[in-house]
This record gives structure tokens, sequence and C-alpha cells, in this order.
């Protein structure tokens, strides 16, 4: 039986390596998610535009306009001039953030009054503007400290603030880990959901049937090629993230792929239950496109979960993507040990059987009606 | 019958009509079309309606007090009263880091042993610690840019109860323009009818003609007396109609149920829809001619079609923070440009230098996509 | 334009036609001379791959010509397509409707694409409709005719228009008997009222009706002119060899073993020899066939002559038998039956697609299953090979019923399906090996019996080829030795020789005979009558039910009439279809 087994994940490898169609399919995502996706997807705030529209001209608002002006965070700075300006400059998105300095602005710190400064945010881009204001805001606070210390006060104390797993909030550290979840995604439920479509439209599927191979075996003979091939493609993306993206990699590399392993033997399931069900491999490749897109979405992958209205969230458990997430961050930035992926395995265990035994129960109905 | 002789480039209105009628009957009588068209969209655009959810609402934060004073109390309790923190209270610092680790937290606040002590001495450091989950650098940059205004407001109004002189402060007051409640999905939504265009005219319309290929009937066709011209319009007009439809559906659906303001005009919107489904529409035959399969035709879809419209457009991710060679490539993407119109439409109204500006792109892209589909168009099987 | 009467009017002309698809070194078609006549039906004739297609679509103006010059009412196709729309009327495989729509809406269609309007479409409509007997049928979706319907719709929505030449590309494929014989009376009225017509096949009796045809193999023209010519020179080397008393199989095969004799098949009881030169026949008593053997004229067909050309058919002798070894028959077994279907009845919804069919097969016997597509014989036949569920009534092969124990009886089951399923990427070598292995076999033995395949079947040019790029024959005999490499007692063939030359197809069943004598038991469909002629019994399945069983000559004698005193298989099914009380509010007609 094994050799039977082994026959068959042969023949699911070789189509695969021999198809032109199959080998695209498969290559390209790994470079795109490689080479384009960890510079594209990001919500980090870069290369922003901020504007200053000074009233004031007294010492103070010019040292603070100055030191905004140096700073890293902002590369481009407007200097407004009017109010007209102020409402050009936003509608047409030339700058993400407008500080407006009243006229007062000097007097009031020499006079150890409360100062204001206005800031404008485009609310269309909220998240990043958001970002940004909290970019200026230190500078601000920065400079107000220095104030207080120049007059002998004591200068507010800061909260120390420590980013466990990653010092510098590099937002591709959160990103590239995520991709090599991803790619096994794809890796995963495109060669099962093409395999037995393709086997049907091409009219092998019956020769396999007619042959003492149960459904099982055949099930098992897909599955088995779809994970390795997903696995592959994981590594060479870990590769990558690791030896280009520098990404640190702090987990036990056996718990990635066991983690790695449950991720794709649930998909698989997934995409024989499709496959099974289409009777054509495009149509199978646009059912596998729509489960892949709101799976992505709601994983945790673009905003986290905890955002999502509480029903959302209940039925993104039902998401192995939703819980592989943790796990692979985790194995790559946190030092995970098999005690803290557990919480997130299970699931995907769970998720696993399920799947697999719907990918059986579909695959049965569909060929021995 | 001899004299129905007609040139390469002729349109005969009644072949035209011919031709949309048959397609629009297959297009009803075909369940696929109609999953795609208008079943997927309106699913998406839950999704990124409310699953896609990029504000940080409230952070759940673990707390700690070292310290029993009164003054660590009252900090405490002033942390967890805030709106956008969810306080769990912790016990042991080794249960936060476990909390923190397994993502239960997003961060965790511990109050030192000597917090009443060192509140009043001069000191750089604050006595309150703060770690956050890095792998979640939006949420960790929300929590520690809330934490450190939390503070310097507290010990303001510490400092004026005790009647010390205020040190000078600056106040920062933000105002938000276009979206004062800063609700992501106000943006993202309208960037998401760019993504669903384009599954409807590249993904929908590339399976149309290497369908027809696949099963034969183009060979029919091509043999009777119809124009390349005819046939691509019959198949553009449909989908065109059909995007049209679906774009008013989703928009409504946006505008009334998901809340979403919308401060343009409907003229306009159609207007950029029109001209955006011209580029989405021409991608799409373009793909359906040269690949005359449906399966590479959906592949090819999905790549240049779907994806850039997702990752480029500036719809999720930022244009402006992308490295340079990619924000050079996104200027030949038509998403970018409906993107960047339906945010203004949608949340802003009529600001004619963007509109003009995008419209002009699109206007360029679609000729090029069309015109292109155009060229390919053989009314040869070679 | 010239006169419609003139019988001798040339409406295409081709001189030397070439047509290469890269990257393809071989040429689909090499250099091709061929005409087409006014007012009669010419047909182009081949297998698959013959290029028939191809020519098709080049005078349709859908493809450019490599080399050469092809003119059609004196225009060049690619050149000047406006001069030729309307004139031509082009009906592809598959019959270009579209299925989501329905009769009426098909025929608006094409009715609006042609310029037909107005009382000239009412017209056409009215006349067309009754033509083709589609009138009550108006409404059906298109996809929900029945092959020989759907054949009609599609000659009626390229008769729209009135164009002056009908190029149809095998429009008879696999279409019951009496369809294919209506269709053929409508385009031979269509010729005599002054089209021109050219019909593609690869049913050779077709092709002998045309008044011209062009026999293509491989891309090159073989013959171009009067079928009767090329049938005539073959008139006295026709024979047949009557009274066979037992094993017409090995007489046959000792015919062909000896140098007279060009060519042989079986034709029921009989055996049916092409001699290479007349008036030589072979040596009667070495052949063995009993003392009231007698050799008798017969009258000579097309396909003799385009076996002929060929070069002749293969010798009688199949490796592959010659090197299996005989099946051991199952103790107790006897004559036991060992295909066996009873009352075997197969439903989708209410459509029933398989009727309470009855029949027995035993050792060492073919069994054919004829009947057009859709009559239900597929559908029988997977019931009986375990991939479909019977909705009622039994099928037991080897004593195992297949409803409860299925898997029991696989390992001694070999199938071919239809088109030869085979990785179509993967190489010769790889895709036996994978046949044999999900089969059980490994090691040595796997080794071997490969090597025993590729040196018996001569896959040896190509073994580095993948099958995609192989010539339909080779294929063929690929997927027959996928099929036998575990030694089943059983075998199911289904259309194994659909769309393959008369060559292959001959040693194809050299090779099944050949099996069949070391006690295989044979079990194949087809909707070529003709090769029901080489089972030993046949079951005729007709809108689901099995309307006749027996062996050939059975068949054939039974419908022996005074109108009819030699019928062919098909004139057979025929008469026993008309024989059927006709079907009350039938759904598929």
């Amino acid at each position: 039986m094994i050799r039977r087994l082994l026959t068959l994940i042969r023949k699911e490898l070789l189509l695969l390596a021999r198809d032109p169609q199959s080998r695209r399919l498969l290559l390209l995502p790994v470079i795109l998610q490689g080479f384009l996706f960890p510079f594209a997807a990001t919500l980090e705030v870069k290369n922003s535009t901020l504007a200053i529209f000074n009233q004031d001209g007294g010492a103070a608002s010019v040292e603070i306009a100055q030191r905004l002006s140096q700073a890293k965070a902002f590369p481009t700075v407007l200097l407004l001039h009017s109010q007209q300006e102020l409402r050009r400059v936003v509608d047409t998105q030339s700058a993400l953030l407008v500080l407006q300095i009243p006229a007062d602005f000097s007097r009031s710190i020499a006079g150890r009054k409360i100062a204001n400064i206005q800031a404008i945010i485009d609310g269309r881009r909220s998240n990043s503007a958001q970002i940004v204001f909290g970019y200026a805001q230190e500078i601000i606070a920065g400079y107000v400290d220095e104030i207080a210390r120049n007059h002998g006060q004591m200068a507010p104390s800061s909260i120390v603030i420590r980013h466990a797993y990653n010092p510098n909030l590099e937002y591709r550290w959160f990103t590239l880990p995520s991709l090599v979840a991803i790619t096994a995604t794809l890796g995963s439920l495109i060669v099962t959901a093409l395999s037995v479509a393709r086997e049907r439209e091409q009219g092998t599927l019956e020769q396999l049937l007619v042959s003492p191979l149960t459904s099982g075996l055949i099930i098992v003979g897909k599955v088995v090629p779809a994970i390795l091939v997903s696995l592959l493609q994981a590594t060479l993306l870990t590769l990558i993230a690791v030896f280009i993206f520098g990404i640190p990699h702090q987990g036990s590399v056996a718990l990635l792929y066991l983690g790695l392993l449950c991720y794709s033997a649930s998909l698989a399931g997934f995409g024989i239950f499709i496959s099974s069900l289409c009777a054509t491999q495009q149509q199978a490749f646009l059912g596998v496109f729509s489960f892949m897109v709101p799976a992505i979405m709601l994983s945790g992958f673009i905003a986290p979960v905890e955002n999502m209205p509480h029903a959302l969230q209940f039925v993104a458990l039902a998401n192995p993507l939703r819980h592989f997430l943790p796990i692979i961050k985790g194995v790559f930035l946190k030092n995970f040990g098999f005690a803290d992926s557990w919480p997130g395995l299970w699931p995907l265990l769970l998720i696993a059987c399920v799947t697999l035994s719907l990918g059986y129960w579909m695959f049965q109905r569909r060929t021995s009606v | 019958m001899s004299g129905e002789r007609t040139a390469n480039n002729w349109i005969s209105s009644r072949r035209l009509l011919a031709l949309c009628r048959k397609e629009t009957l297959q297009i009803i009588r075909d369940p696929s079309s109609i999953l795609i068209a208008f079943i997927l969209p309106i699913g998406l655009l839950f999704i990124f309606g409310l699953g896609v959810n990029l504000d940080t609402n409230a952070v759940r934060m673990g707390i700690l007090l070292e310290d029993d004073s009164r003054q660590a109390h009252l900090f405490g309790q002033t942390l967890s009263g805030s709106p956008f923190i969810t306080a769990v209270p912790g016990h042991t610092r080794a249960e936060l880091e476990r909390e923190l680790k397994l993502g239960e937290i997003r961060a965790y606040v511990i109050v030192q042993s000597d917090f009443a002590r060192r509140l009043n001495r001069a000191r750089a450091s604050a006595p309150v610690e703060v770690v956050t989950d890095g792998s979640e650098p939006n949420t960790a940059n929300f929590a520690a840019n809330y934490l450190q205004g939390a503070w310097r407001v507290w010990l303001q109004q510490r400092a004026s109860e005790q009647g010390i002189a205020a040190p000078a402060a600056i106040d920062v007051i933000p105002r938000y323009w276009f979206n004062p409640s800063a609700i992501s999905r106000n943006y993202l939504l309208p960037g998401s009818l760019a993504v669903i265009m384009t599954i409807i005219g590249a993904l929908l319309t590339s399976l149309v003609i290497a369908r027809e290929w696949e099963r034969g009937t183009m060979e029919a066709l091509l043999s009777t007396p119809v124009t390349r011209t005819e046939l691509l319009l019959s198949k553009v007009l449909p989908y065109y109609a059909l995007g049209l439809g679906s774009m008013l559906i989703c928009s409504t659906l946006s505008v009334l149920l998901l809340k979403v303001p919308f401060r343009g005009s409907i003229a306009i919107l159609l207007l950029f829809t029109s001209l955006f489904l011209g580029s989405a529409l021409g991608l799409g035959l373009l793909i359906s001619t040269l690949t005359r399969n449906q399966f590479n035709a959906a592949q090819a879809a999905l790549n240049a079609g779907f994806l850039p419209a997702t990752m480029l457009s500036g719809f999720v991710y930022d244009i402006n923070s992308m490295p340079a060679v990619i924000r050079a490539i996104t200027y030949l993407i038509p998403a970018r440009y409906f993107v960047s119109a339906l945010q203004t439409i949608f949340q802003v109204g009529v600001v004619w230098s963007i509109l003009v500006r995008d419209a002009i792109f699109l206007i360029f892209s679609a000729v090029f996509f069309l015109g292109f589909t155009a060229i390919s168009t053989r009314r040869r099987l070679d | 334009m010239s006169d419609p009467a003139d019988p001798a009017a040339i409406d295409v002309e081709v001189k030397g036609l070439v047509k290469h698809f890269p990257p393809n070194p071989a040429p689909a078609l090499d250099h091709i001379d061929a005409r087409i006549r006014r007012g009669m039906i010419t047909g182009l004739v081949g297998p698959d791959g013959a290029g028939k297609t191809t020519l098709l679509r080049l005078i349709a103006g859908l493809l450019k010509p490599s080399a050469g010059e092809l003119r059609v009412f004196a225009l060049d196709p690619v050149g000047n397509p406006g001069g030729l729309r309307g004139r031509v009327g082009y009906m592809p495989q598959k019959f270009g409707l579209y299925e989501d729509l329905s009769v009426i809406e098909n025929l608006t269609l094409y009715a609006d694409l042609r310029g037909v309007t107005g009382a000239t479409r009412m017209e056409s409509f009215r006349t067309l409709l009754s033509f083709s007997d589609l009138a009550k049928f108006t409404h059906r979706p298109a996809g929900k005719l029945s092959g020989g319907m759907k054949q009609k719709l599609g000659l009626a929505c390229v008769l729209l228009g009135a164009p002056e030449l009908l190029l149809l590309d095998e429009p008879s494929v696999g279409v019951d008997p009496i369809s294919r014989r209506e269709l053929w009376k409508m385009v031979t009225t269509l010729a005599e009222r002054g089209l021109s017509v050219v019909w593609s096949t690869s049913y050779l009796d077709e092709a002998e009706r045309c008044g011209e045809v062009f026999l293509l193999n491989h891309g090159k023209l073989v013959y171009g002119g009067p079928p009767a010519d090329i049938v005539n020179r073959l008139a006295d080397r026709a024979k047949q060899i009557r009274g066979i008393v037992a094993g017409r199989r090995t007489v046959l095969q000792r015919a062909l073993r000896s140098p007279e004799v060009m060519d042989g098949v079986i034709q029921g009881n009989n055996v049916r020899l092409v001699l290479r030169e007349a008036g030589r026949p072979p040596d009667l008593s070495a052949l063995e066939a009993g003392p009231d053997a007698q050799i008798v004229p017969v009258k000579a067909r097309l396909e003799d002559a385009f076996i002929d050309l060929l070069g002749g058919g293969p010798g009688g002798d199949s490796e592959l038998a010659k090197r299996m070894s005989p099946r051991a028959v199952d103790a107790g077994a006897g004559t036991a039956a060992v295909i066996s279907a009873e009352n075997l009845t197969r439903s989708f919804g209410s459509f029933t697609a398989t009727d309470h069919v009855s029949f027995e097969v035993k050792r060492g016997e073919i069994f054919g299953l004829l009947g057009p597509n859709g009559a239900g014989k597929s559908t029988t036949f997977k019931m009986l090979c375990g991939l479909l569920k019977p909705s009622s009534g039994s099928a037991t092969v080897m004593g195992i019923d297949l409803r409860s124990d299925a898997s029991r009886a696989r390992q001694r089951l070999g199938y071919m399906a239809q088109k030869f399923s085979l990785y179509g990427n993967l190489g010769v070598a790889q895709n036996l090996e994978f046949y044999s292995g999900i089969y059980g076999l490994t090691g040595r033995r796997q080794r071997s019996k490969i090597a025993e395949m590729v040196e018996v079947f001569e896959l040896q040019p190509y073994a580095d080829s993948i099958p995609d790029g192989m010539p339909l024959g080779y294929k063929q005999r690929l997927a027959l030795a996928c099929a036998l490499m575990h030694d089943p007692d059983v075998l199911f063939l289904d259309e194994p020789t659909s769309g393959v030359d008369p060559v292959s197809r001959r040693e194809f069943w050299n090779h099944i005979n050949g099996v069949v004598q070391k006690g295989v038991t044979v079990m194949v469909t087809t909707h070529f009558m003709d090769e029901a002629e080489y089972c030993d019994r046949i079951g005729l399945i007709y809108r689901g039910q099995m309307i006749a069983s027996g062996s050939p000559d059975e068949l054939k004698r039974a419908c022996t009439s005074p109108e009819q005193p030699d019928p062919t298989m098909e004139d057979a099914f025929i008469t026993l279809i008309e024989r059927q009380p006709p079907q009350a509010g039938s759904s598929a007609a």
C-alpha cells in the first residue's frame, strides 16, 4: 500500500514540475511575495510631507518649525503662508499633516502659559496621518522638555517604552513571517484545488477510480504533494526573509515546520473539497480565490483580529490562517516553544481533521455516485 | 442576401444588438457570472468594511501595580478608565510576560514599586515600565503614543492639583478634516470599490472570450460577417453595464448600511467608474484574447489585475511609504488613480486638481488597454 | 457568378497548400492539391489529426496558409474576407451552438449576424425548422437537445443567409444512425439545389457516398477524386471466407500470415480479406477453416482502398498475445458468465440513462455495446467497471457484485478510457511506471513488465516523448499497455479506436483478438458499426434500453428482408430502432 501511495505522490510531483502552467502558478507567488510585497505592504509612514503654517514670527515658533523640518520623520516640509494655501494643500493631499502655529504662540511660551498648536490631519488617510501626528507630538514634547529644563523646572519624566520582540518596530519583521504563511496558503490550496478538477478534465480520474486504489489513498496521494510543495515554498520564503531581509529567527525550526505541516494539511483538505465539488479547473480556481481573499483579510494580516467586531472574530475562529499567524510570528520573533504554540496548534489540528473529512466526503460523493 | 457586403470596420447596429443580447442572456443564465458580479463584491464589501479595521479601539493592556500607594492606584485607575484601553489586571511580571508572548495582551504597564517616591524627584525616566508586543507594530505604536500622552497629562493634572506651577506646555490639538471620527472604514471602503471593479472588469471578462474559444463558438462567430469592432463592443458593453450596476449597489450599501460618507456627486462617481471600467475591461479582454484558455486567463487576471489593485493602488498600503522603485511602478496602475479619485469623491467632494489628474491617467490607460485589445483581436485562429 | 447548373464548376481550388503550426516541426498540411466542385458533396476523409479541420478552417479564412494557393470563388479568403462574407457557411465541430440559448434564440442570433431580416427571416425560419424537425422545440435550450438535434440545429444556423459553400466539420460524429441518415439526406438535397458541400468525416462508409473524396493521413493527401475510381481498382480483390466452423480468429491470423493477403478483418462469423492481387487467393486448406469453408467474392469498400493506399494492413500476429500467459480458468467457474448484468438500471433524477439492461459475457468472449452518444452505453459500461453505482439491478464481474464489493474486483480489471486518458505531460516511461505502480507492481517485476510493453508495442521511438506530442495511434498503444500491465482477466475498453486511422485500428484489434485467445474477456463500446462485426456478441443500446443482443450475424439475419437482402450492421440497427414502439413524450428526442 505504501508503494502505491508513493507512486501517486511521485506522479503528482512530476506533474507539477513538468507542467509549465503549474510551474508558473507556483513560482510566481513566491517571487511576488518575496520581492514585491515586503516593500509594498507596509503600514509604516515614510516619505510623508508635513506642512507648517507659522502665523507667529517669534523665536519659539521658529525653533519648533526648525526642529520639525530637520526631523528625519519628515523628509519634506512645506512652509505655508495663507489659509487658502493650507486649504489647498490638504485638499490636494500634498501634505498628510499641517501644523498651524497661531500668532500668540511665542508669547504664550514666554509667559509660561499653555500654548496651542493646531494639527490638521487628513482623515482620508487617517491611519497614516495619526502615525505622523505621533511623530510630530514627540518632537514637540522634546522641545517642551528643553524649555522646562531651561527654566530650571523639572522636566516631566517620560516613560521608557520597550517594544518587545521588535525593538525598532520594523514593519517588515511583521510582514515577512506573515508572508511565509500566505505563501504556504497559496501553495497548499492551489495544488489541491486543481488536482482533482484537472484529472477530471483530462479523463485520468476515471483510471484512478477504476483501479484498486481507495478514495482515501487517492486523497492522501494528493494531499501529501500539496503539503510538500507548500513546505518548499515556505522554506524558500523563509530563507529570503532571514538572509535577505534579516528577519530574526528565534524559535525552533522543528516547531516552524510542525506548524506549517498542520496548517497546510488544514488547507489541503479544503482544496480537495473545492476540487471535488467543481467540474472544471477554472471553477476550482475561482472557488479557491473566493475563499482565500476573505481568509487573508480576516486573519490579522492587515488589521488585528481584536479590531474586528465580535461576531466576525467568532467567524474567524474557523479560519486556519488566523490561528497560524501568531504561531509563525512567535517562531520568528518571540522564541516560541511548543507550549506557546499549542493554543494555536490545536485549533489547526481540529480544522485539519474537519476539512480533510469534508474533502474526503465530497470526493466520495462526486466520484462514486 | 447577396447585397450584404460589409467592410471590416463597419458596425452594424443590428449585429451589435444581436451579440449584446446573446451576451446578456448568457450572463443571466450563468450562475458563476452572478456570483462574481454581485455576491463576491458584496461579501468583500462587508469584509473590508467590518473585518479590516485599522482603528485601534481598545488595546488589551496588562496593568501591574508594584506600588501600593494611593498615587499608584490613582494612576492605575486613570489607565483602566481610558476608553482606549481594556485593562487586564496582572499579578506577577512573569504572568504579564507570558500573556504578552501569547498575544493575549498587546502591551503591559508596570507601575514600579517606588512610584510614589520617584514622582517628586527630578528624574528623566518615569517610574513606569511599558512593554509592547512588537510583533504587532501598528498597535504597539499606537499604545506607545497613547501611553506617553496619558502620562504627561496625568503629570500635569497632579501638578496643578498640588498647586505646582505647571511647566510650559504645548497642547497640540488634532482636528480631522474629511473624516472627523477618523474611522478607517471611511477610507478603506471607497478604495475597496476599486478592487471590486477590478474583479468584475478584469476577472469576469477575462473568462468570457476564453470560454468562447474553448467551446468552439468563437470559430462559428468568426465565420459570419461579424466585424472585430462589433465583437469587442459586444463583450464590453454588457459587462460595462454589469460593472456600473454593481458599483451602484455597492456604493449604496456602503453609504446606507456601513455609514460611509459621500460628499461628491453621483454623476462624477459614474464618470470615474466608467473610465476605470474601460481599463479594467480592456485588461480583461486583452487577457482573454491572448490566452484563449479559461484557466490561464483567470490566473493572469488575478496577477495582473487583482493583486496590483489590492497591494499597489494605495487603497490599504500608503504609496508614499513604498520604496521609490515600487512607487514608480504604481504610476502605471490604473487602480491607483481610481482609488485616489474615489477617496476624494466620497470623503471630500470635488477637488478638481486631483480629479482632473486622475481622469487624464484613467483615460490614457483605458485607451491603451482597449486599443491593444482591438489590435490583438484577430479574425483568424492563428 | 457562374451558372449554378454547371457541374464542372470548381468553387474551391487548393494548390500545394502547406500549413505549419510552430513549434511542431511536422506540417499539419503538406502540399495538398484539392478542388471542391459545385452541386456535390465532397468528402474530406481521414483519422484524427489528419488535417481535415485545418483544411476546412483555411477554406473558411480562419487560418492563413503557410505556403501554397487557396482560392474560394476565385478569391483569397484571407486577403479578401469581405468578398466572401456570407457566401461561405462553416459549421465547426461541436456545432457552434450556444448551449445556454434556446433553439430560436440561436437561430435569431445567426439570422441577425448574417443579415437575414424581415419576411425573409420568417420564411427561412419556417423552412429550416421543418427541414430540421425542430419546430416543436423552439424554446428548449440548445444544451438540452440530443446529439442529432444539435447537429440539425447547427446546420440550420449555417444555412441562414443562403451560403453557396457549406463546410461541415465532422457533422455526424457519435450521432445515432437514423439522425445521421437524415442529415445526409438533408445535405444531399442541398447539394442538388446547387450548393457546394464539404463534409469532413472519419467514417469511410459516408465517404464512399460522396461525389469526390480527398483522403488525408498525417497531413498528406493520399488520394483525391471520385471514390468509385479507387474502389473499382480493388473490385476483384475483396473476398470473404464463409462457412468457418470454429476459431475464425485463428483463421484470420493464418490468412494474414500468407503473402497473398494484404488486409483482413472479422465480419461476424466470416473473415473478410483483401488480396494483394486479384485472382491469387490464399490456400484455403492451409487456413484450416473447416471442410465447408469457401472463398466468396464481395463488394470492395473505400476502406479497402484506403488501406491499400497506405501500404496494406498489419500482420495478424500480436506480439503482446504471444508473450501473454493463458488466463487460469477459475475453478468451478466453468461456463459461468464472467460479466453479468441483470436488470441494470441507473437514473439521474427523473432521467433514466440505463433502463433494465440484462446480458452476460462468457470467458474469452468479446462483447460489444453499440449505440449512439447519449443512448446510455457509457452509463451501462461504467456500472460494469464499478465507476457508477446502479440505481437498481445488479452488475457482477467474475462473480463479484460490484455494488457491494467493487474493490475486490478492481485488481483483476483492466480499463481503457475514452480519449486514452494518459498524463499528457509525463513521459511514456513515467506513465507506464505510474499505472503499473498503482496496480501493485514493484521492483524487478515492474521493470521487466514495462520493458516488455515498450518492446511489444514498439514504443521505442517515442520513449522520450510525452503523450501530447505523440500521434494518436501511439497514444492508443500506450493506453492499452497501461491497461494490461497487471495481467487483468477482464478488459473494459471505452471507444478505444475513435478517431484512429484504419491501420492502427486493425493493429489494435489484433492485440485484442490475441489476448482473447489467451482467455481474457473483453467488453468494448463503440459507435462504429463496423467494429461490431469484430465482436462475438453485441448489445444494441438505444434510449437507455438494450433493444437487441446476439451475435452480429444473428442480428443481421433478423433484419434481412426483400428490400434489404444484405444489411450492414448499421442497416440492422436502424431496422431494429424502427421496430421499437414510439416513446410517448420523449424528453431526449
